[in-house]
């Protein structure tokens, strides 16, 4: 089977930084990977290059076959790669209903021109829009906040809306950017079941970055460990665990993986 | 089609409104210096819903507003110059005007919209300065728009004051529905977070332009009233200076409160004229030292407008037709977990 | 080729006026994010303020010789500029953008405007400055040099004596003392400066002070160049300093200071070559300059976090 995404030799130089250098690796239809590394790998750097957000220094992005390389964010969101934000970043000023019916704007269907003239396709893709916005909301258990400011909800609720936000693209790979910052013990479990039901639900490919080693251990099939830009190991959670390379990386020599914990 | 409005009813009220007042004006129960002041209430609500669309809902933080203005301004009143002020060619003039400082914004937006928050502002800022020059100039090319001398003749048609009011409730719609709109939530998205906005789908060079072209149309068809409202242009009328009144009306009424602009438009109008009703003449020149007292007294009070960013009632959308609560909904526990 | 250089002349001459408005300008954009419309009015309060105090001291003799008497009177008069206008913009910015620190931005820009328009309005008032036109005696005999071809005239070398040695002393005061370290802390990272101890609204209204006294003595040094005071004077100088500091990169110092030279040569050279157009002109550069670097010529183009 083809890949969905493949990310091929990546780098991105800032001045002398090189923040990701031959950077690898294959997303398949389905998969659910987990990319993590210490704090400054530069994961994150490559969710910003696979998005658009930088300019790619060398290498290449193909998503479904095509090289992504050079598009807007808009355009590779509208193709099917849509993220969360390690920092929350919704649209604080707008309820969560409007904040997930922004990200159905793309296959929203109707022109400015109808828009404020009320004609045409207006109202009937006004309520697709709204409907399909408050489904997601209903799967994150949102529902009742959706007249509700962004900004005014708990950290918690809005990592789920910035979620919901996401799929509301409709998506073919969704990209985590820790989404289990900031919860506690009872969330992050709740969000664990929550990423695959999703998965299932949506059909969806996902790629997440995450610190916590309890969620990419127990739900992640395959794992990349990046350290200095660079991948330094890669298999699955339990070649991870025991991988010298990954304790190394994150704990210095002469410690174990269970003393880590 | 059947066409939205906020209510049929509303709308029957302020035409008739509309309609008597002109009626009163025309009768001189109004005299014609109360009737420039209403017509200018309009005018000056229409502008600053340009650029509450720019500004307010987009936040794009744009201060040419007056030279779009002076855009519409000149061009309507050069075509009326030539073609009459029958109640077509009038229309003419104003589409015209509008259209053209909705066209040259549009060049404009091109490269400038690029440039973020007070880059921007002051790019456009700059970019009104240039026109201004320009329009002093202007008679090097147009002999009859005078130049620096204020371009005169300009004939006044019947009932302006009725075009706009209407014009000013068309305004008010088109606003009111391009906010509630898929379009108007992606221009929204921008202003909370433009990379955020970006990365969810929304062409956010696009609707930055949408934006600012429409915005700057409105200023143009403001433009259009202006020239037929008080037959004289000088290019000081459009000095960067004006450009600050739509901006402090937008943000006195709450930015992006469509509500907001409205109130304090009609409000700012009264107030500078109110003083000059209550003030002797002998301390008439207190009236722009008053003036900003209020402003700052009025912005240390409420920083964030009079509205913020809520909408009267009936500005607001009916979301009658939002479906019941999905299936799926019923799949997820209280605090999120699957059973 | 001597016309240039005549011109050129004339155009820095203008540059280093400017200069010290942007400056002012550009340390308050760094250390609170405003836009402070009300400085070219500071600007103008500093002309007034100087041409009082002249007017004051016009029978005082201090020195024996003209050269020597004219330079102390201007720069008593420049001084009590200084003064008066550093005391102003502290009282307006504890007064008018202090309580507006948390709000959003464009609320203490609103506020600005007020300011700005107050100050032009009420200082028109008759027991006030009065709305007229006032011509401001030069403090200097109508001398000039002829170096190379080129006219010098007195003033100008007053405006580059005394604008150097002001341009040099606020370097001093932000690189080398510890009130200046504080403004830049805090312009980098406020909350952080308080967490150090530094005292943050001290250190806020000593930039406007500091910022204030310059435009002050740019005031003075103006009016002894262009000799007509009134109280709208400062809008178009303020403007153009503005965005002299906008095209060098707001917040940085170097940037404003070679924005400011480069205002000054565009707009004397425009004038000369087409007076009507010569506002427009200026601010033509400023968009194309822009356009290529969007954050300014010395500006850092900031790479956002996401």
């Amino acid at each position: 089977m083809a890949p969905i995404l493949e990310i091929i030799g990546l780098s991105k130089h800032f001045g002398g930084l090189k923040a990701v250098s031959d950077f690898d690796l294959t997303l398949h239809e389905g998969d659910l990977q987990g990319l993590i590394g210490p704090n400054g790998a530069g994961k994150t750097t490559v969710f910003n290059l696979v998005t658009g957000v930088y300019p790619v220094t060398t290498g290449d992005i193909r998503f479904e076959g095509q090289s992504i390389l050079g598009q807007e964010p808009w355009m590779i969101n509208q193709r099917g790669i849509a993220r969360t934000f390690q920092n929350i970043r919704l649209f604080p000023n707008l309820s969560v209903l409007d904040n997930v019916r922004v990200a159905c704007h793309a296959h929203g269907g109707y022109s400015t021109l109808e828009a404020v003239a009320r004609v045409g396709r207006y109202r009937a893709r006004e309520r697709e829009i709204t409907e399909r916005a408050r489904n997601l909301l209903g799967v994150f258990n949102l529902l009742g906040r959706q007249d509700e400011v962004a900004k005014n909800l708990p950290y918690g609720e809005q990592r789920r809306v910035e979620i919901a936000r996401a799929l509301a693209a409709n998506p073919k790979v969704l990209l985590l950017d820790e989404p289990a910052a900031g919860m506690n013990p009872s969330e992050v479990g709740a969000l664990m079941d929550l990423i695959r039901f999703i998965r299932e639900q949506f059909r969806l490919t996902i790629l997440l970055i995450e610190h916590q080693m309890r969620v990419v251990m127990g739900i992640c099939e395959q794992i990349t460990v990046m350290d200095f830009g660079q991948v330094i190991a890669r298999g699955k959670p339990e070649e991870i665990q025991n991988n010298p390379k990954v304790i190394e990386a994150y704990l210095g020599r002469g410690v174990s993986y269970r003393t880590a914990l | 089609m059947k066409w939205k409005v906020p209510s049929w009813g509303l709308l029957v009220i302020l035409l008739a409104a509309g309609a008597v007042l002109q009626l009163a004006i025309h009768l001189e129960v109004i005299n014609a210096y109360w009737a420039l002041v209403v017509t200018y209430m309009c005018i000056a609500v229409i502008s600053s819903l340009g650029l509450g669309i720019i500004y307010g809902f987009s936040g794009q933080f744009a201060l040419g507003h007056a030279a779009f203005m002076g855009l519409g301004a000149y061009t309507a009143a050069l075509i009326t110059r030539y073609m009459g002020v029958a109640p077509w060619t009038f229309a003419i003039a104003l589409v015209g005007g509008a259209l053209l400082a909705g066209g040259v914004a549009w060049l404009v937006g091109l490269p400038i919209l690029r440039l973020r928050s007070d880059y921007l502002g002051i790019a456009t800022l700059g970019f009104g300065i240039i026109v201004r020059v320009l329009f002093e100039n202007s008679d090097k090319v147009i002999p009859v728009t005078a130049g620096a001398r204020g371009m005169t003749g300009i004939e006044q048609p019947d009932f302006v004051f009725l075009w706009a009011f209407l014009l000013l409730l068309g305004a008010i719609i088109v606003a009111r529905n391009l906010r509630f709109s898929s379009p108007g939530r992606a221009l929204l998205s921008i202003r909370e977070d433009e990379t955020a906005a970006n990365l969810m789908g929304v062409d956010v060079v696009r609707y930055k332009t949408i934006a600012f072209v429409l915005g700057c149309s409105y200023a143009g068809l403001a433009g259009g009233l202006y020239a037929h409202t008080f037959l004289f242009l000088h290019p000081s009328n459009f000095d960067f200076i004006k450009s600050f009144d739509p901006l402090l009306i937008v943000v006195l009424g709450g930015l992006g409160s469509i509500t907001g602009t409205v109130v304090a438009g009609t409000a700012w109008v009264a107030v500078l004229e109110g003083l000059r009703l209550v003030l002797p003449g002998e301390v008439l020149e207190w009236r722009y030292v008053i003036y900003p007292v209020l402003l700052i007294a009025m912005m240390l009070t409420r920083p964030q407008g009079l509205f913020g960013t809520s909408e009267a009632a009936i500005l607001r959308p009916r979301e009658a037709e939002a479906p019941a609560a999905p299936a799926l909904a019923t799949e997820v526990t209280a605090d999120g977990t699957h059973p | 080729m001597t016309y240039v250089l005549q011109q050129l002349l004339n155009g820095i001459q203008l540059g280093f006026v400017y200069a010290l408005i942007a400056l002012g300008y550009t340390m308050v954009y760094g250390i609170v994010r405003l836009i402070n419309f009300a400085h070219g009015d500071v600007f103008m309060v500093g002309a007034f303020v100087g041409y009082f105090t002249l007017r004051a001291l016009a029978r005082v003799t201090l020195a024996g010789a003209s050269w020597l008497n004219g330079i102390l009177l201007f720069l008593l008069a420049m001084l009590a500029a200084m003064a008066a206008c550093t005391l102003l913009n502290v009282t307006i910015e504890r007064i008018a953008y202090k309580p507006l620190r948390n709000a959003p931005r464009i609320a203490a820009l609103i506020t600005a405007i007020g300011v700005s328009l107050f100050l032009e309005y009420f200082s028109s008032l008759k027991f006030v400055f009065g709305p007229n036109y006032i011509t401001f005696p030069s403090p200097l005999p109508a001398q000039t040099w002829e170096v190379a071809g080129l006219r010098i005239s007195a003033i100008q070398v007053l405006i580059a004596v005394v604008a150097t040695l002001l341009l040099l002393g606020l370097n001093y005061i932000i690189r080398y003392t510890k009130i200046g370290k504080a403004m830049r802390a805090t312009a980098f990272d406020r909350d952080a400066a308080r967490l150090m101890g530094i005292n943050v609204d001290l250190t806020i209204s000593f930039t406007f002070g500091l910022g204030a006294a310059l435009a002050g003595a740019g005031g003075v040094l103006y009016v002894s160049a262009y000799p007509r005071v009134h109280t709208f004077m400062g809008i178009i100088p303020g403007l153009k300093a503005f965005t002299a500091a906008v095209m060098g990169g707001i917040g940085s110092l170097p940037g404003a200071f070679v924005g400011a030279l480069i205002m000054g040569v565009a707009e004397v050279t425009a004038k000369s070559l087409y007076s009507t157009m010569a506002d427009g002109v200026a601010f033509l550069i400023l968009i194309l300059v822009l356009l290529v670097k969007p954050s300014g010529i010395f500006g850092r183009a900031e790479v956002e976090k996401v």
